[in-house]
């Protein structure tokens, strides 16, 4: 017998490449079971009519047209896309100026940190009821609810977000100030920068790693949250129109998906499997863009 | 150090992975395992298995006692499992899809049968069919086929205590329509201060209250529909006429103004209307006989009257009598778990002890050899029928995508309970009659 150098025989040449497959063997197909099949599955399913995922009829692209002709899709689509950037730009703005302060040497800043980070602990689900009942505590008096008025339900959503999320973006800038060189923010006060110009030039430069992985983040956050949404309005007020039909006018994306599969009958799974298909596109995109767009302006040191 | 991080993220990986599978072989095995204990017994012919996946929380500790029970009677293995509240249709869909399904499950309504009937076993004629003492609860789908049989029905109304009208200076003869009922809860409300206790309890519009408004109340709307035209429906309507949502408007008034709570500060819920009702703070309580266990003990008179509304002849109306508890065998289960199944069915509804322990959580079984019924308020129902009363039908049951269309009802209900105007009544009624016929036109889309 000859050994020839090509081949599997070739590449199983040595103990570890001929044993390779018992260590990576049960990682992927853990991987494959827990995320690529039931992904692959998900999207095979957005072409189908199913009450069971076993019992599926392909129908092809009549799923998707009909997420889109859906008018309450759109609209949360909508609503979704400005609750991500809002809560983008406050929850970003804010857990930077909180890093910032607690950079400067406060006396305690490291109690501040852990008190700011503590919300981020505590479940959607509940985080949405104990602010329900906050708001409802302070608007009762004045004879209405969150659930009245979508210009409140907006707000306050935000506001629990900012509460739940400030704390933990606050961990990964402070980690990113700390590692702003010493000897670089020294040299610009030789050079006489001013506060503000150290801050905008020297400091924002060299934590835009920490800036990319916020944004990127908070964004993909705000597009895919679902919990608190369904735990402070879960859609309430509706907007009813006359021909009977109703806007959700606090709903979002991922819970506009959800009430679309439990909600009607099982003709809509097909059509909330392709909205969740969708969906995952424009989260996946997104996220995308906005990764490449950042670390244009990252620094190398 | 590398090595080490990598090793342990791995295993973790590895670990989740094993511990999902076994999860599930373990439960399987183990419920195996019980039949397989039962082996002395295999003489009395113990094949088949029995998976009931309950619907009813409140049932559970009776139902797993009952199946313990059974299996050392019989050696047939009886599994139960019950879908936490409000998660039924999720659980029951997942269920399904395993290979050792649920053998009895629940299809509650009409809307139900149309998504379950093909994993409906046709019950005409069987051993548990011919047990039934009335067909009103029965559900069938549009060729005729017996799909579930109820096997417990329930009633809902309005809760009085009598002492507290008395107290007031009336008497309960007094209600015996609408004008009455207004006369009586409007005098009290205006005198709650001097009585001590106010006509109505809250009536929140929280998750945990509003059915009894948008599932419940509204049902008189349905029913007089229902007799206006003469008959009773027997698949949900396209549409509604909304003939009678004037009366609904004059019950639901009613309730939300003479009531301890502002009507303004019913959308956020937090309201124990229970309690106020069992601590003597409220004389009317809207809710069912599912209440009578809670209620009786503190409040022994606790009574139950129909929905009176203003409508003609209404001194004939009964209590609403239904369910939404109706068994149906799977028939894509193996014939002999049908049979252990159908065999289990009988057992619970016939067995001296069974059906006294299922009487005493449900209340009734309308069963030919079951025990009669302990519950004061399904005696009410029954008393009324007695006097020849109507009965006013579930017909709620058709409510086409219950979950959204009751959703677009409350939050028209808010709007209208924070300012009672023409204008947000409008929207109520848009909500209840033209929502119907959109969630019917999509609950009937393909």
């Amino acid at each position: 017998m000859t050994k020839k150098k090509s081949g599997i025989a070739y590449f199983f040449r040595t103990p570890i490449r001929r044993w390779s497959w018992l260590f990576m063997g049960p990682v992927l197909a853990a991987f494959i079971i827990g995320f690529v099949w039931p992904f692959i599955q998900g999207i095979y399913l957005s072409f189908c009519e199913f009450r069971l995922v076993s019992d599926a009829q392909f129908t092809g692209f009549g799923n998707y047209l009909k997420a889109f002709l859906d008018s309450s899709f759109m609209h949360s689509f909508g609503y979704t896309a400005l609750f991500a950037v809002v809560s983008l730009i406050l929850i970003n703005v804010l857990a930077f100026a909180v890093a910032y302060a607690l950079t400067q040497g406060i006396k305690g800043s490291n109690l501040f940190r852990t008190v700011f980070f503590m919300p981020n602990l505590i479940g959607g689900i509940v985080l949405g009821y104990i602010w329900s009942m906050i708001f409802d505590g302070i608007l009762s008096h004045f004879g209405t609810s969150i659930l009245q008025n979508s210009t409140w339900g907006f707000w306050g959503l935000i506001i629990l977000i900012r509460w739940q999320q400030i704390g933990y973006m606050m961990i990964i800038y402070i980690a990113g100030l700390q590692a702003v060189p010493e000897d670089m923010l020294e040299a610009a006060k030789i050079d006489g920068a001013s506060r503000w110009q150290t801050l905008f030039k020297v400091t924002i430069p060299n934590v835009m790693p920490s800036i990319t992985i916020c944004t990127f983040l908070s964004l993909t956050n705000g597009f895919k949250l679902f919990d608190q949404n369904l735990a402070l309005t879960a859609g309430q007020p509706f907007l009813i129109q006359a021909d009977g039909s109703v806007i959700k006018t606090t709903e979002m994306l991922a819970l506009n998906i959800y009430n679309t599969f439990y909600g009607s009958n099982s003709a809509a799974h097909g059509t909330a499997q392709a909205k969740a298909v969708l969906f995952f596109i424009l989260v996946a995109a997104l996220g995308l863009i906005q990764l490449a767009v950042t670390r244009k302006k990252e620094v190398q040191q | 150090m590398k090595k080490i991080i990598a090793f342990v993220l791995g295993a973790i990986l590895v670990i989740g992975l094993l511990a999902g599978c076994s999860g599930n072989g373990g439960g399987q095995g183990g419920g195996q395992g019980g039949g397989g204990q039962e082996g002395g017994g295999e003489g009395q012919a113990a094949t088949g298995r029995v998976y009931w996946l309950n619907f009813k929380p409140e049932l559970d500790e009776t139902a797993q006692k009952l199946a313990t029970m059974y299996t050392e009677k019989t050696g047939v293995n009886v599994q139960v499992v019950t879908a936490a509240s409000g998660t039924y249709s999720q659980t029951l869909t997942s269920e399904m899809d395993k290979s050792e399904a649920p053998t009895l499950f629940i299809i509650g309504n009409q809307a139900g049968v149309k998504d379950w009937k093909d994993y409906a076993l046709d019950l005409t004629g069987t051993a548990i069919a011919n047990e039934l003492t009335t067909d009103a609860y029965n559900l069938y789908d549009e060729t005729g086929k017996l799909c579930s049989i109820g096997y417990c029905y329930e009633c809902y109304g309005i809760i009085v205590n009598p002492d507290l009208i008395e107290a007031a200076g009336h008497t309960m003869d007094e209600i015996k329509n609408f004008e009455g009922l207004k006369a009586v809860a409007e005098d009290i409300h205006a005198r709650a201060a001097e009585l001590g206790f106010d006509a109505f309890s809250s009536s929140d519009m929280d998750g945990s209250s509003s059915w009894r408004f948008t599932g419940h109340m509204i049902n008189l709307e349905y029913v007089y529909e229902e007799r206006a035209a003469g008959s009773v429906w027997t698949e949900c309507p396209p549409e509604l006429t909304g003939e009678f949502m004037k009366n609904y408007k004059n019950l639901f008034d009613l309730c939300i103004n003479n009531s301890l709570t502002d009507p303004k500060d019913l959308a956020t819920g937090g309201h124990d209307a229970e309690a106020e009702f069992k601590e003597g703070k409220a004389a009317f309580f809207v809710n069912g006989s599912w209440e009578y266990a809670a209620v009786s003990e503190a409040v022994p008179r606790a009574t139950m009257i129909p929905y009176y509304c203003g409508v003609e002849g209404e001194e004939k109306a009964g209590l609403n009598c239904g369910t939404e508890n109706c068994w149906a065998v799977n028939a894509k289960a193996s014939p002999e778990d049908q049979q252990a199944t159908i065999d289990f069915m009988v057992w619970l509804v016939s067995d001296p002890e069974a059906s006294a322990l299922m009487v005493e959580q449900l209340g009734i079984l309308p069963y030919k050899n079951a025990p009669a019924s302990t519950n004061g308020f399904l005696n009410d129902a029954a008393r009324y029928t007695d006097e020849g009363c109507y009965v006013m039908d579930w017909a709620t049951n058709y409510q086409p995508n219950v979950d959204d269309y009751r959703a677009a009802l409350v939050s028209a209900l808010n709007a209208y309970c924070a300012d009672q105007s023409d204008a947000n009544w409008a929207l109520v009624e848009t909500a209840a009659i033209q929502g119907w016929a959109v969630q019917y036109q999509k609950a009937n889309a393909n």
